[in-house]
């Protein structure tokens, strides 16, 4: 290797070609779904374990106020509920992977037939809520770090703040005394549609929750956008590009955007996997058909398979979340994908 | 980077601390300057008044919580200021009693989490090895799902009594509170003045306590302080939809969910309680969000101008 | 008027700055003001200054830009007939990248991390006559293949000097008239930085362009500057050919800066500029250098000096006439020979592992009790590696460490605690290696309470005594070390090293984070101490030049091997191998060859120049 203070650089390493097949991603993306299964079947285990240390047993629960010894111990054998718990863990998961999650203790049908009509409702409630929320969220948080207004900044800064304090419930109710019971009357406070019916045939009914829920998101996604606009736009490679001459539209959204969209991708993955947890108070509020509503139901009746079936679920939402929100990051994040 | 590399950031830092009114490094420090903004007094003074009326409120209550004193549902009137609930009892009473359970039960929770959540994450962060990916496997399952649903899932086990509503919102905090004091911890252990320590053999813990525990803490509190309005909402949220404390206690969330059938007749049933639990979750917020703008600003100045190089150079306002 | 910077002869003018000021956003004071300065085509003017002196400020403005927090309030910036500072913005993003070119500090951050190369550089031509035509000859020109590896990499797969040969290319390709460039090569290596430097002065002549080079580095603006404008708190104190200016500075600022200059051919004894630059708003009145200026006089407490003028140089100094006061360097350091004693410290056959990465190959040295031992390295050397093994703090080495005769345990914890003691370490980064939640007194009684076992009273005179021997108050043990400076900082580390009476002192690169001022003071500390005390000293560095003034002997390292050791003087005048060749050859030098001219004598020809 020449060491003469030449201008030609033979002797410097060059980078591994940039096009590599996929870079780290089919790796990370191995590594997160053996992680995601070894998760969700530790959490299977622990909901599992938990719902099994119940004072009484399942048969306890289903008898009552009923049950004699002798026919508790005849429901115990029919439930299977004397064999060793190892063993009933395995039936149950098996009958999961089955496709057969076991049959509810209150309602006398399968587990599945309650808990899956369901899963459209809040999967309604929840893109909805997500699309709307998100793209209220980026949009502003993108104009808000453009423009830098100290006024404007400041306010918004102060009413999200506000709002993200608030519980969702304090904001479901504040709706509803707003728009259906005191102060205006166009919306229903509460939902009538049967779990099982399309929620879609009676829009009205989803406003007041959807809207809930979107003004709970929004506050936080503006915020981060904004912050992760701002710490594209105060950086060296946007004050480069504008020494560069580059107009002001290519600067913002040819060098500061795409730089934003890491942090963006992580918060639209947390307020997924937020909403998937603000359903549970919003539904029972609005008495609307969803999983939330189904879960605090079973938590009431002590319907232990739907509890059961209902958590793990919403674990496994949790997971694909997180994983695509990990594969998403990964893919704009070049640094990480073809590291050195 | 070369130690030459990081070299003009770190003169240029040199310039902006000689010049810009460099704070002391202490937590009243910052609580101070936490208080000076409008946001944090603001706040701070939401959350004591909220508190002074949950605690007090009890004692100056015109009427007991459980008696009967007018129409149910019935509109403000001379004896009973906010009208009466579902069942005819003073709605003012019963908000004045209100108050005190939701905020003990919700300080408990908070420090069982930030206490549980800190004790694994300062570990998992100072051990690391193989007791660190042990731990933060369980963590990833405890952040699994909603927190929310983490507490219903043992609520459902073991019933709804208050002490088990303050287990399991505490535990339900603890997993997210490992991450982040972990994330600090590592930040803080990697430091050179740690290294000084160990290397002139001071002891592990001394270590711990002495140089790595003081810069935490400024990460603590505001973990704290955002745990603890979550824990309010947790928790006012589990006795509105049921769970937690059972009527006929006067509770802030059980009034609002009783009280809903209502709405149309007397909406203060439910409007105070609410008003009460926003006003006091705000105030929080507030008062957090100034804190943790003013631990930026005194104690992490040498982290972020380290990266602001040039600009600290030349311009020192 | 005659601008006092004005280039006499034929030469085009392609810059020409008149009485620059920018302010901060609010008007309240000034960063920079009454700056004016001429520049031809072909010709490279460096600007230097220390911390706070307003350079990078000039720089930005060159292009009619400013950083936030700042406006520009009033002036010229002329650029073959257009003024930039006048101009409308579309007019104004126009010129830049066309007209005017910036190449910046650091190539790592001022690139695009999610674009790939190819794009960037495409959008420096985009609408050029030949714009993609070009690329790959201006790639040529500054050292870099057109290959796809490089055009389809994203920046953080390319090494800094690629890097910053990517940002000259986006320079240079559309052949401005004027180029700036901020630093740029901060943060390389020596040899990575002689290329970028031969590579500039290259183009700047072939291509005719007019540079502005800023930069605190005097050896690097003397290779590379024709004429040289020293900042100090926003204002040019000095202007002239770069000759004239580094060779016989008329300002005691620059003076200052040459005394502070570590050299390499000389043992000189550096001398450091007590105090620190003013910030923005709060200059003293009059001259704002007078409250460290060893040759102030009551004049220069009442009006800020105008300039004082001949043909093509000006000094803002009332005294720049006086011949008295015209030493250039220091005295000469006294070049005892290293002691001869027994060995305090010696390494044998170290070799580490990061992963599975090899950082040393047994790699030895000795070092006798008094002495000085320097560890010369460029980045990824294993200099630092190195040191901690010694230290003990490396979980993964082989080899041995014999202290005083004995040999030492590989880690920390299987030691002595008077080695412990007796071996103390002062790192880099005086931001990272004091505890920002204690006290002065707290961080320094720490060690002492520890190994002496001593408390209260006891304690505070020990550490007060450390303070005072590393020129600091004890006032300061009160404070925090968010309220010190750079300088300040580093020394009440090195305080906290010396205060548990250590007799081996490492210093890993303790300067590098200082301006020159202040690294010249430090280095000054470490001699005498080490004279005072019979320490015995580990001083690793990357930068050559500091050598001569504290070493005694050398240890070069390349890659984790010892390329070459011995005495300072014998290596540095006759190096035997290439690499340590190499390393004399690429560092920056202060007088180049070329700049011979005599210095002028004031006494004819002045000029008084009033605001």
């Amino acid at each position: 290797m020449s060491l003469a203070a030449t201008p030609a650089s033979p002797g410097e390493a060059v980078p591994a070609p940039a096009r590599r097949a996929g870079g780290t991603l089919l790796p990370l993306l191995g590594r997160r779904l053996v992680a995601g299964v070894f998760t969700l079947f530790a959490v299977s285990v622990v909901v599992f374990a938990a719902t099994q240390v119940l004072p009484g047993n399942a048969a306890t629960a289903v008898l009552g106020q009923s049950g004699t010894p002798q026919r508790v111990a005849q429901l115990e054998a029919q439930m299977h509920l004397d064999r060793p718990a190892v063993a009933q863990y395995a039936s149950w998961i098996g009958g999961i992977l089955h496709g057969n999650p076991g049959t509810s203790l209150v309602a006398n049908q399968s587990v599945a037939s309650i808990v899956l009509p369901r899963v459209l409702a809040s999967a309604a409630l929840v893109l909805i809520a997500a699309v709307v929320g998100v793209g209220i969220g980026v949009v502003g948080g993108v104009l808000a770090a453009s423009r830098r207004s100290g006024l404007i900044d400041q306010s918004m800064s102060l009413g999200s703040l506000i709002v993200t304090a608030m519980p969702e419930f304090v904001v479901a109710l504040l709706l509803v005394v707003l728009f259906s019971t005191t102060v205006l009357r166009v919306l229903p406070a509460v939902s009538v549609i049967t779990p099982g019916r399309s929620v879609l045939d009676s829009p009205a009914e989803l406003v007041l929750p959807i809207a809930t829920l979107v003004i709970v998101i929004v506050p936080y996604i503006f915020r981060m956008m904004r912050g992760a606009m701002l710490e594209a736009l105060e950086s060296d490679y946007v004050e480069m590009a504008r020494l560069k001459g580059l107009s002001v539209r290519r600067v913002l959204f040819v060098h500061a955007l795409p730089n934003a969209l890491a942090p963006v991708i992580q918060v639209i993955g947390l307020t997924l996997l937020y909403l998937a947890g603000g359903i549970v108070v919003v539904e029972f509020v609005f008495n609307y058909p969803g999983l939330g509503q189904g879960l605090v139901n079973a938590v009431t009746t002590r319907d232990i398979p739907a509890i059961q079936f209902l958590v793990l679920l919403l674990a496994a939402f949790y997971v694909f979340v997180n994983i695509v929100t990990d594969v998403l990051v990964l893919l704009v994040s070049p640094r990480r994908r073809y590291p050195r | 980077m070369t130690g030459a590399g990081s070299a003009a950031g770190a003169r240029a830092l040199g310039a902006l601390t000689r010049a810009g009114g460099a704070d002391r490094g202490g937590i009243a420090a910052i609580t101070r300057q936490a208080l000076r903004t409008k946001r944090g007094a603001i706040g701070l003074a939401l959350v004591l008044a909220v508190v002074l009326f949950a605690v007090v409120g009890p004692f100056v209550a015109p009427y007991s919580p459980d008696a009967l004193v007018t129409v149910p549902l019935s509109g403000p009137s001379g004896h009973a200021w906010l009208g009466g609930d579902f069942l005819g009892r003073d709605v003012w009473s019963r908000l004045l009693a209100g108050g005190g359970a939701l905020l003990l039960l919700a300080v408990l929770a908070t420090l069982l989490g930030v206490g549980a959540g800190t004790a694994i994450g300062v570990t998992a962060g100072l051990v690391q090895g193989k007791t660190d990916s042990v731990l933060m496997r369980l963590v990833d399952v405890g952040l699994a799902f909603p927190q929310i649903v983490f507490a219903l899932l043992l609520v459902s086990v073991a019933g709804a009594r208050p002490w088990l509503v303050v287990v399991a919102v505490g535990v339900s905090h603890t997993p997210q509170v490992a991450r982040v004091t972990r994330a600090a911890t590592l930040d803080v252990a990697e430091q050179d003045f740690v290294k000084v320590a160990e290397s002139n053999g001071v002891r592990r813990w001394r270590i711990i306590v002495f140089e790595i525990v003081p810069n935490l803490v400024s990460v603590l509190m505001v973990e704290l302080g955002l745990r603890l309005t979550f824990s309010i909402t947790l928790i006012a949220g589990l006795t509105f939809i049921g769970f937690g404390l059972r009527p006929p206690a006067p509770n802030w969330g059980v009034m609002i969910n009783e009280n809903r059938i209502g709405l149309t007749l007397n909406p203060w049933g439910v409007l105070a309680p609410i008003a009460m639990i926003a006003i006091l979750t705000i105030g929080m917020n507030l008062f957090t969000d100034a804190f943790a703008s003013a631990a930026i600003g005194v104690d992490r100045a040498g982290d972020l101008m380290l990266e602001a190089a040039p600009f600290a150079a030349e311009a020192a306002p | 008027m005659t601008g006092s910077g004005t280039v006499t002869g034929a030469d085009r003018i392609r810059l020409s700055v008149r009485d620059l000021r920018v302010e901060l956003a609010d008007g309240s004071a000034d960063v920079v003001a009454e700056v004016s300065f001429d520049v031809a085509a072909g010709h490279t003017l460096g600007i230097v200054g220390e911390s706070g002196s307003g350079k990078t400020t000039v720089a930005h403005a060159l292009l009619g830009h400013c950083r936030r927090g700042l406006k520009l309030a009033s002036g010229s910036v002329v650029v073959n007939g257009t003024d930039l500072l006048a101009a409308a913005p579309e007019e104004l993003r126009r010129h830049r990248g066309r007209m005017v070119a910036f190449v910046p500090q650091d190539p790592g951050k001022a690139l695009n991390p999610v674009m790939r190369i190819r794009r960037q550089l495409a959008e420096s031509v985009a609408g050029l006559d030949n714009g993609r035509a070009r690329i790959p000859a201006i790639l040529a020109d500054v050292g870099l293949d057109a290959r796809p590896e490089i055009l389809d990499a994203y920046p953080h797969q390319l090494s800094g000097g690629q890097q910053q040969r990517v940002c000259l290319a986006m320079a240079f390709a559309p052949r401005p008239d004027l180029i700036v460039l901020d630093e740029p090569t901060t943060g390389l290596d020596v040899t990575t930085q002689r290329r970028v430097l031969d590579t500039v002065k290259r183009l700047s002549e072939s291509y005719g362009v007019a540079s502005v080079y800023v930069s605190h580095d005097l050896a690097v603006v003397a290779e590379v500057a024709d004429r040289v404008a020293v900042m100090y708190a926003g204002r040019v104190v000095e202007l002239g050919a770069a000759a004239d200016v580094l060779a016989a500075p008329s300002h005691p600022y620059t003076r200052g800066l040459l005394l502070a200059a570590p050299r390499p051919n000389e043992a000189t004894a550096m001398e450091g500029i007590p105090g620190y630059p003013p910030r923005a708003g709060q200059r003293p009145p009059g001259c704002s250098f007078r409250p460290r200026c060893p040759i102030a006089v009551d004049r220069c407490r009442d009006t800020p000096p105008p300039e004082f003028v001949r043909p093509d140089h000006l000094v803002r100094c009332f005294r720049a006439a006086d011949e008295s006061v015209r030493a250039v360097a220091g005295p000469l350091r006294e070049q005892a020979p290293g002691p001869a004693g027994p060995a305090a410290l010696q390494a044998s056959q170290i070799s580490a592992r990061y992963g599975r990465r090899q950082v040393l190959h047994d790699v030895s040295f000795e070092v006798r009790q008094g002495e000085c031992l320097a560890i010369v390295g460029e980045s990824g050397s294993g200099k630092t590696t190195l040191a901690r093994c010694v230290s003990g703090l490396v979980a993964d080495w082989t080899g041995s460490v014999r202290f005083d005769g004995a040999e030492l345990a590989r880690n920390v914890r299987g030691r002595d605690r008077s080695v412990l003691q007796k071996i103390q370490y002062v790192y880099q980064n005086p931001y990272a290696s004091l505890n920002p939640r204690k006290t002065v007194r707290q961080i320094l009684a720490g060690p002492v309470e520890h190994f002496s076992g001593k408390r209260g009273a006891a304690v505070t005179a020990v550490v007060s005594q450390a303070l005072e021997s590393v020129a600091l108050s004890p006032q300061l043990l009160r404070r925090f070390p968010a309220e010190l400076s750079g300088g300040e900082r580093q020394r009440v580390a090195i305080a906290r090293a010396l205060a548990v009476e250590p007799s081996v002192l490492i210093c890993d690169e303790i300067t590098s984070a200082l301006d020159v001022s202040v690294q010249a003071a430090i280095i000054r500390l470490l001699h005498d101490l080490q004279l005072l005390r019979d320490l015995t000293l580990v001083f690793i560095t990357h930068n050559l030049a500091l050598l001569p003034s504290i070493a005694h002997s050398v240890v070069v390292l390349q890659h984790g091997r010892v390329v070459e050791s011995g005495d300072v003087h014998a290596i540095l005048s006759a190096p035997a191998m290439p690499y340590t060749r190499s390393l004399i050859a690429n560092a920056p030098r202060l007088d180049p060859p070329g700049h011979e001219n005599p210095p002028q004598s004031w006494t004819a020809d002045l000029r008084e120049t009033t605001k």
